[in-house]
């Protein structure tokens, strides 16, 4: 027992704790200032290089044909967000990289226009000026109104970060490619209804044509026909002709689904999920199935109107806005995958690459990490995926530099420059034939002068697919690239590879971009780069070189040094001339990294001593290159003399977040529901996969906070470490009192401590009224209880006396817990009162630790199979059970009720092993017949 | 003793009727059920449980289904849905010799007037009979002869194919609440206050048809006779509600011991009117059976009671064994003895000789220490009288089950998966052997880990 000058103690700090304790003023001088911007709200972390805007957004803009570049929305959509960051501006920029727009038009040749089918580009560029660097996502849709029936999209990620942008350049491309998709389709899906019913209006034209003319036919028998019925004859024609035009687009992007799906691998997670819903599989099914050409017909009634042949152009009417280009419901769904993209890489990047270490390394312990983690498994399938997909061979095909059969000639065809619609059926199949070859030579047309095309493991999306029209740029990932744009003589340089030339090469109408842009890297414009040029660099990557070294091998992005050097990379610098670098070192680079890099690995699983492989990113199947950024991610220390001058363990994420974390949700609300959304959204996991993740940075806050409060606990309950035993040997706490914030609170708190039955919820039951039932006991290991003054509540103590050797008691308002004796050494240490540990989040992590080595040891426990069954037929129950004791006690360690906590861990991790359907039954009620003892403050 | 009896003359009935319960601590190191399983089916009080084989059992209650249970994982194998009122009788039905576990049968009796026999391997209702005058409150069969009897207010008897085969007039308004087969093609009826003795007559080369008829009436018991029960091949035992056991000789159907002070175990006291004036009847019915090749244990009211055979006596009583009335008793190997109660609790005793003084029970300390421990006053005071003499051993507590929040209505012991429990709330337990279920479990993840191929011995 722990005396009274103890406990008053314990208020104290706790107290302390609370609110910064108030001492008398020192004098000014004296006096340690606080963190500058500590007033204005701000963290030192989050603004690099002043940056216009507080925090990392997603950026969709557009290149209207009317108006330019233009911002779209911002995700999230607020103010303070981007705050004073020039979005209009931002959106020329990232506008004026996509090389990739190829617009639909008649390909030369060919009798009609066609679709094309343009994969989307990914872009990495940096904009000094405004502290900007962004991945950019390009992407077409579909318009039958527009010029070329294609709208150019893009969407980006903007953040202050360069170094985000660049390492988690492998999620972020994934991850925009989901919303892509899923916005493509939907858009697919309104289009084709576009052009149903523009066929309709069609149809209806010509009938209502052919009928006049008919009329006039008859009306004149002369034997010549008047211009007017000459006029009407034209008119005829066009119209059938168009209708014509508008039956291939149709076939077209019907068959698009059909064609994208066989090759694509990562989006068939979402087809799979928009399969279920009967009215969306239309546009992802294959088309030949009558039901999905039934729901193509078979919309709501639409009366047909007379139209002209020839739609109006360009400038005389209002373009559709994103929305309506879009299926409502694909366009809602994307919206929340951006906002997942969003919620998913803010914060800082130490602790995003932490938490994907440690979401890779609880994957490996998958026997065990249901117990205490409330991890979910959120990119499972995605792995699985990558797992069984092929490493792409592009490096197979044959080199072809030529630049003609860029998709220039496209744009210069406009769409109604036919003349008869006669010939229509024989031209269509060479045509199409021609469309084929024409892809196949622009696939490899792009791909071949892509040296880094090797690199396209980024995106399992494009593989096998014919048109494979995506080129991955990854601006230095191998080396600092963007320092060198210092020197006079590149500047020089740079300046006549601005990238007006550049771009005006590749798509001929595109805004040309001012200097200050950096398009770090994009690769076939820096294929465009003529030879000689490129000749002229060496003293470049001799610069480049220099930096390397001090780096020791390891990945340097050099933050440090270029920041500072912005300023004056602002005077017109090209940067993207130095991406040429990337081709020349990419292969010794990787041959050197792999060595030196390798050592931190063994550190780190040493010191976990659960997991036995190296820790890895969940890709764990990427190619060797990508092995390097790994071991990078593992080691955050060797990163550490690049510039940010905080080491990565004092940086507190919760920190970082609370500031940015704009919802008001109280803590204990959002605690009560958390079992319930933790299971309720992990088990519709599958069907909306785009849907908000449950473990996001507001479940970061919630175990912060959790974490504070047990710590409270800790500090403020002598008789802490009975109760945190009875958790975890399995025995119900009941919580007690009459508040049911405080109770609510403790409850929450304590829910560190509780093994999980399965995956899926947590057995904690934050707040009853009712007299307690047996099943609850079953069912719930922690439980808050209702004190009522009132006679009603003899009832409810009656049944907690009744059931006495089922629960301990933590009496909120007495402050006494009745509960069995605990004599181990696990517990003090798992929950040592004197801990100098301070923060929530770190108590947090504390206790994730300890409990992970306890797993452990259950493990080994549950899975020793001498202990458990009898080597030899002479063994008896009690040779089991002598070996069982010594095994706990010796080699695992395990003293007194240590040795309980462990037996129920190995008892769960039995259950869990065996059950077939996890989640379906609550386990049995284990218990022992031990006197329980009261304790008092 | 003494002081109890005239303590019992000064005080309120209420209180003097309130005699030291026997309590036990929180360690009971005997106790083996250290796991239970909650199943939950019924939506009315659960009243009877039946076993069907090493590993199922059927539970059926006043909501009318029938449920059949696995006994190992706890799982809900079938739903039996057929009555509309409650079942008042449950009883198996074998198959025939030979195929053993095949097709067996369970026939269930309702209070909408119907036997419903099913199938409890497909779950499906094999037949139905719905001709009866009055509910059908108990349920026999004699495997024998391959009838089955069913007894309401008058006496019926069926082939296996529910033919009606023969039926007795009526008996009485408020039936026959027991009933027992007995040599001689001879079947033991309790009848209120009357045990009635049938013979039945099977089809003969005289005579095709099948006959009951009435042999004896035995009239000893001065109250309503509750239980019924025969023990052994030569004797059956009757209890009644003012706690009359009587021994009956199966043959000659002639008293062969009687014991009428439940009470008190001690048949030399005088006091025995007084006595029976403060104690209400119902604290020395008798409601249950059991017995072993020695004993016949009684509940009696509240208390359990073991009556030796050959000595004619009781041998060891426990008064108050419970906080209400017992319901159900049964006898386990290891001299154990369990009983059930209405106060929702499940004990377990052990038959010990007596030694010279038996140890004082150990005191709960630490239960009254907190404000709401206080329901319990009487748990702090074990006080344990000393039996007189005539007992030479004593029923001691080895354990208590607590589960129910309502009376346990009965329940099933199996040797291998423990013991299966039911209740007025609806729920049945099971409990286990935590120890042994966990190494049953271990048993299993290995057999599953080689299944998966995941297993490698180490050389």
């Amino acid at each position: 027992m722990i005396s009274a000058p103890d406990v008053v103690a314990f208020t104290k700090e706790d107290e302390y704790e609370e609110e910064p304790y108030n001492e008398p003023a020192l004098p000014e001088e004296y006096s340690v200032p606080l963190f500058p911007f500590a007033s204005q709200g701000a963290n030192p972390w989050s603004k690099l290089s002043g940056a216009k805007f507080s925090r990392d957004f997603i950026l969709i803009s557009e290149f209207s044909e009317q108006v330019g570049p233009q911002p779209l929305l911002t995700i999230p959509n607020d103010t303070k967000v981007f705050g004073t960051f020039d979005l209009n501006y931002f959106s020329l920029r990232i506008m004026s990289v996509d090389y990739q727009a190829s617009f639909v038009g008649h390909p030369p040749g060919s009798a009609y226009p066609k679709l094309n089918f343009v994969e989307d580009s990914k872009v990495v560029l940096g904009d000094s000026k405004e502290g900007a660097f962004a991945y950019v996502h390009h992407l077409t849709l579909y318009d039958l109104e527009a010029r070329g029936f294609v709208r150019p999209f893009c969407m980006a990620y903007i953040s202050a970060d360069q170094h985000k942008i660049m390492q988690q350049f492998q999620e972020l491309s994934a991850e925009f490619s989901k919303a892509s998709e899923c916005l493509k389709t939907g858009n697919r899906k309104s289009f084709a209804g576009e052009l149903e019913k523009k066929l309709k209006d069609l149809d209806y034209t010509r009938t209502v044509l052919h009928t006049e003319t008919e009329i006039q036919k008859k009306a004149n028998d002369k034997g010549f026909y008047s211009s007017q019925a000459i006029e009407k004859a034209n008119e005829l024609a066009s119209v059938e002709k168009s209708i014509i035009e508008h039956q291939d687009l149709l076939k077209q992007i019907r068959s698009y689904p059909h064609r994208k799906l066989k090759g694509s691998d990562l989006s068939s997670g979402e087809m799979e999920h928009t399969q279920d819903q009967p009215d969306q599989a239309a546009t992802t099914s294959n088309p030949d199935e009558c039901a999905d050409t039934d729901l193509y017909t078979c919309r709501p009634a639409y009366t047909p109107k007379l139209i002209k042949a020839k739609s109006a152009k360009c400038f005389d009417k209002k373009l559709k806005t994103l929305e309506e280009l879009c299926d409502t419901e694909y366009f809602t769904q994307t919206l929340a995958q951006l906002r997942h993209i969003e919620h998913t890489f803010r914060g800082d990047l130490c602790y995003l690459l932490t938490s994907q270490i440690d979401k890779a390394l609880l994957k490996q312990q998958h026997i065990t990490n249901f117990l205490f983690e409330d991890f979910v498994e959120v990119d499972e399938r995605v792995v699985e995926k990558q797992a069984s997909t092929p490493p792409p061979s592009s490096q197979d095909r044959p080199p072809s530099r030529s630049l003609g059969e860029c998709p220039i000639p496209q744009v210069l065809i406009s769409v109604g420059s036919y003349k008869s619609s006669v010939e229509s059926v024989l031209i269509k199949m060479e045509q199409e034939l021609g469309e084929e070859e024409y892809r196949e030579v622009e696939g490899t047309g792009l791909s071949s002068f892509d040296p880094q095309e090797n690199l396209d493991y980024l995106d399992m999306d494009m593989k096998g697919s014919v048109s494979s029209g995506e080129s991955i740029e990854v601006l230095g990932t191998e080396k600092p690239t963007c320092v060198l744009a210092t020197s006079d003589s590149q500047a020089s340089l740079t300046v006549s590879l601005s990238p007006q030339v550049v771009r005006s090469k590749a798509v001929s109408h595109r805004t040309v971009s001012e200097d200050s842009i950096e398009v770090l890297s994009t690769c076939p414009s820096e294929a465009l780069i003529p030879e000689d040029f490129k000749a002229s660099y060496p003293s470049a990557i001799n610069e480049e070189e220099s930096y390397a070294d001090d780096s020791e091998g390891a990945i340097h992005f050099q933050v440090g040094v270029s920041l500072p050097e912005l300023g004056e990379a602002e005077e017109g610098s090209l940067e993207n001339a130095t991406s040429q670098t990337d081709s020349c070192c990419i292969g010794k680079e990787s041959d050197s990294l792999q060595g030196p890099l390798s050592t931190p690995v063994p550190t780190l699983s040493d010191k976990n001593g659960v997991v036995s492989t190296p820790p890895q990113r969940y890709r764990q199947t990427d190619q060797g290159f990508h092995v390097d950024f790994t071991v990078e991610n593992a080691s955050p220390s060797s990163r550490d003399n690049s510039s940010e001058g905080c080491p990565a363990y004092e940086l507190d994420p919760s920190h970082l977040l609370a500031s940015r974390d704009v919802s008001k949700t109280s803590l204990d609300n959002y605690s009560d529901t958390t079992s319930y959304v933790s299971s309720v959204a992990s088990s519709s996991w599958d069907r909306t996969p785009s849907c908000a993740h449950p473990a996001g940075p507001s479940s970061e806050r919630h175990k912060k906070r959790a974490g504070q409060n047990a710590l409270k606990f800790i500090r403020q309950y002598p008789f802490a470490h009975p109760a945190i035993y009875s958790l975890l040997s399995g025995r119900t706490l009941v919580v007690l009192g009459e508040d049911e914030a405080i109770v609510r609170k403790l409850v929450t708190a304590l829910s560190i401590f509780i093994p999980n039955y399965s995956r899926y919820a947590k057995p904690v039951k934050h707040w009853v009224s009712s007299p307690l039932h047996i099943m609850d006991f079953q069912k719930w290991k922690l439980i808050g209880l209702q004190r009522l003054a009132s006679p009603a509540s003899a009832g409810t103590l009656h049944a907690l006396s009744r059931y006495s050797r089922y629960a301990s008691v933590l009496d909120l308002d007495n402050k006494t817990l009745r509960c069995p004796l605990y004599r181990g050494t696990l517990v003090p240490r798992l929950a040592d009162h004197r801990t100098q540990i301070k923060r929530g989040s770190t108590y947090y992590l504390h206790v994730q630790s300890m409990l992970a080595q306890l797993c452990s040891k259950a493990f080994l426990y549950t899975f020793c199979h001498h202990l458990h069954l009898p080597a030899h037929d002479k063994d008896t129950q009690e040779l089991l059970a002598s070996r069982q004791a010594s095994f706990l006690k010796l080699n695992l360690g395990l003293v007194n009720e240590d040795v309980k906590v462990v037996q129920y861990l190995a008892e769960l991790l039995k259950l869990h092993y065996m059950q077939e359907s996890p989640g379906t039954s609550h386990p049995m009620l284990r218990f022992d017949y031990v006197p329980s003892f009261l304790y008092k403050i | 003793m003494l002081r109890w009896l005239i303590g019992g003359g000064r005080e309120p009935q209420g209180l003097a009727e309130k005699s030291p319960l026997q309590t036990i601590g929180e360690e009971q190191t005997q106790n083996p059920y250290t796991e239970l399983l909650v199943l939950k089916a019924h939506h009315d009080i659960v009243r009877f449980l039946v076993q069907l084989d090493d590993y199922r059992f059927a539970s059926a209650g006043d909501d009318g289904t029938v449920v059949v249970w696995n006994a190992q994982t706890g799982e809900k194998l079938l739903e039996l849905n057929g009555h509309s009122q409650k079942i008042t009788a449950i009883t198996t039905f074998p198959s025939l010799e030979g195929c053993e576990g095949k097709n067996q049968l369970i026939l269930t009796a309702s209070a909408d007037r119907t036997v419903i026999v099913w199938n409890c391997d497909t779950g499906r209702q094999v037949q139905k009979v719905s001709c009866f005058q009055s509910t059908v409150k108990c349920l026999t069969v004699l495997q024998r002869l391959d009838v089955w009897l069913s007894g309401g207010n008058d006496l019926c008897v069926w082939n296996r194919k529910l033919d009606l085969l023969c039926k007795t007039s009526h008996l009485s308004d408020t039936g026959i609440s027991a009933l027992i087969e007995i040599p001689k093609n001879c079947v033991v009826a309790a009848v209120g206050k009357e045990l009635i003795i049938f013979r039945l007559v099977a089809p003969t080369e005289d005579s095709l048809e099948w006959d009951i008829v009435e042999v004896k009436r035995l009239l000893e018991h001065q109250d309503n006779i509750l239980s019924l029960a025969k023990i052994n091949d030569w004797s059956f035992v009757t209890g009644s509600h003012v706690g009359e056991l009587i021994v009956w000789d199966v043959m000659d159907w002639t008293v062969q011991a009687c014991e009428r002070n439940f009470w008190d175990p001690s048949p030399q006291l005088d006091a025995q009117q007084e006595i029976k004036l403060c104690q209400k009847p119902n604290d020395i019915s008798i409601h249950h059976f059991t017995w072993d090749e020695e004993n016949v244990f009684a509940a009696v009211g509240r208390g359990l009671y073991v009556y030796n055979l050959q000595t004619k006596r009781v041998i060891a009583c426990q008064k108050t064994a419970h906080d209400s009335s017992v319901l159900h008793i049964a006898k386990l190997p290891h001299r154990q003895l369990i009983s059930c109660s209405e106060d929702g609790s499940v004990r377990i005793w052990e038959l010990r000789e007596k030694q010279q003084l038996a140890a004082e029970p150990v005191p709960t300390v630490f239960f009254n220490m907190w404000g709401f421990g206080r329901v319990n006053k009487q748990a702090s005071q074990p006080v344990k009288k000393q039996q007189e003499n005539a007992t030479s051993c004593l029923l001691e507590l080895i354990g208590d089950l607590i589960g129910h929040s309502s009376s346990v209505e009965m329940f099933l012991y199996f040797e291998d998966h423990g013991l299966v429990t039911c209740s007025a709330d609806h729920l049945i337990i099971l409990w286990k052997n935590g120890e042994r279920e966990s190494g049953l479990r271990s048993l299993k993840l290995f057999q599953k880990l080689e299944e998966n191929g995941d297993l490698y011995l180490a050389v």
